[in-house]
């Protein structure tokens, strides 16, 4: 069973509807008391960095994530979910995040090396290049994602760099260490590339469960 | 690096997909699901539901398009139409789109940008904008209540205005290209295209697919939104996409 965490922050049904696509149980909560029974976590996320951690924080449900990975229980963050697991962000000042990747979220560059302008946010459909090799992107092919952010992940470990995309610098699109998992792009909107990384996490999590 | 985007936009009335000319004479184009499901197949980069629903129960109709569009579909969409106050937004967000567009009711109540923007993020909110050219001032005037009220926004200062609240995209609609498929009005994307640092939906005027690379190589667009040239299959996604790599555009 996969436990959509949520804690206020942004659209929770779209990931909802891509989890019951995928045909995998799920449920929606905001209690840590009820979370506690799932094998494995989604922390999805839209909106600003600080506010996602004050709710995370009133909830206490960064408690609770602690103390799920710490146990061995896989968790994946979407989009901002995925910043909130780095160390801190720059976004409205500064911010503390979770630690449990370093690194930082800092913003977007609104040119390239070359000069060349770029939008900020960066989004729409970029394509995927692999690096270290995960159990996550076995079954997924190095096509296009669908992104929406402003900031990007900088100076993370280079072991836990699994794909990234090109936009004016090095965008890290997917990490992992251990338990840990995240998309800086949807998913759930990411057609076929998407739904296989949603599939693999939820077998993964199934496996888990079995040897539990 | 990031592809430039081709999104089909589908005009909704009582719960039917509809095309007219130049915001005139509807005709019936097929159900929004289905078309929406064929176009996620052909490689549609996102879809555009436009509610021009005159009545309460179409606008309900509406949210059960959207519901079911959500249930369906793994690429990102965004409706637009009837969106008036923060619980409109709430309604169609919740009910699975993406992002939502406003246009009238941003322009009679900007602070309608920021709750929005506040609330779900700028990721979530698209400011349409209709616009025509104005000989008198020789600029570009933005329209209000489907193109058929003049304001004193000049289009710029209007998108500047619209993402300093908040607005995460701009789809802007040419008035005097749309339904005319003569191609894009190009001097009119690529100034909005220059003047905000947020992606620019150029709109109105697709033709062929010559048309959509221009979009890209003469108004500097990010992506091409078209409706009657796919609803009546005279191209397809595919073939615009095919050549758009022809002449070294990225796409997905």
């Amino acid at each position: 069973m996969i436990g959509v965490i949520d804690y206020g922050m942004g659209n929770l049904y779209s990931v909802s509807k891509a989890l019951e696509r995928v045909g995998v149980p799920y449920f929606v909560s905001e209690k840590p008391e009820e979370l506690k029974e799932a094998d494995a976590f989604i922390l999805p996320g839209v909106g600003s960095f600080g506010d996602a951690m004050d709710n995370l924080g009133y909830t206490k449900l960064d408690q609770l994530i602690h103390d799920m990975v710490s146990e061995g229980r896989l968790l994946l963050g979407i989009c901002l979910g995925m910043q909130l697991l780095f160390e801190e962000s720059e976004e409205n000042g500064t911010a503390s995040g979770l630690g449990l990747l370093k690194g930082k979220a800092v913003r977007l560059k609104a040119e390239d090396e070359k000069g060349n302008k770029l939008k900020v946010p960066h989004m729409g459909w970029n394509r995927l290049s692999f690096h270290n090799e995960s159990p996550l992107l076995t079954k997924t092919e190095q096509g296009y994602a669908y992104f929406v952010h402003s900031y990007y992940i900088d100076g993370m470990e280079e072991n836990a760099l699994l794909a990234s995309a090109d936009y004016g610098v090095r965008v890290p699109a997917v990490v992992g260490k251990r338990n840990v998992f995240g998309a800086q792009f949807h998913p759930e909107k990411s057609s076929t590339v998407g739904m296989s990384i949603l599939t693999q996490f939820t077998k993964m999590a199934a496996e888990q469960k079995v040897k539990k | 690096m990031i592809t430039k985007r081709i999104i089909p936009c589908l005009d909704v009335k009582e719960g039917r997909v509809v095309k007219g000319i130049q915001f005139l004479e509807l005709k019936d184009a097929g159900d929004p699901v289905e078309l929406a499901e064929v176009y996620d197949r052909e490689g549609a980069d996102e879809l555009v539901f436009l509610d021009i629903s005159a009545s309460h129960e179409g606008r309900k109709t509406m949210v059960d398009v959207v519901e079911q569009v959500a249930a369906k579909l793994a690429i990102p969409f965004t409706v637009g139409g009837g969106i008036n106050q923060l619980s409109d937004m709430k309604t169609i967000l919740r009910a699975g789109a993406d992002k939502v567009s406003v246009n009238t009711a941003a322009v009679l109540r900007p602070e309608l940008i920021t709750e929005g923007a506040e609330f779900f993020g700028s990721q979530c909110i698209v400011l349409a904008i209709d616009a025509k050219y104005d000989k008198e001032s020789d600029t570009y005037k933005v329209y209000t209540h489907g193109g058929r009220k003049k304001t004193d926004w000049e289009v710029t200062a209007w998108a500047k205005e619209g993402v300093k609240r908040g607005a995460g995209e701009i789809l802007l609609t040419s008035m005097d290209s749309d339904g005319e498929k003569k191609g894009f009005d190009h001097t009119l994307t690529k100034l909005v295209s220059e003047a905000v640092p947020v992606p620019v939906i150029a709109s109105g005027g697709a033709g062929n697919a010559q048309h959509m690379l221009e979009a890209f190589t003469k108004g500097e667009a990010d992506a091409a939104l078209a409706a009657s040239i796919f609803h009546y299959k005279e191209t397809s996604i595919k073939e615009v996409k095919s050549y758009l790599k022809e002449y070294g555009v990225n796409v997905r």
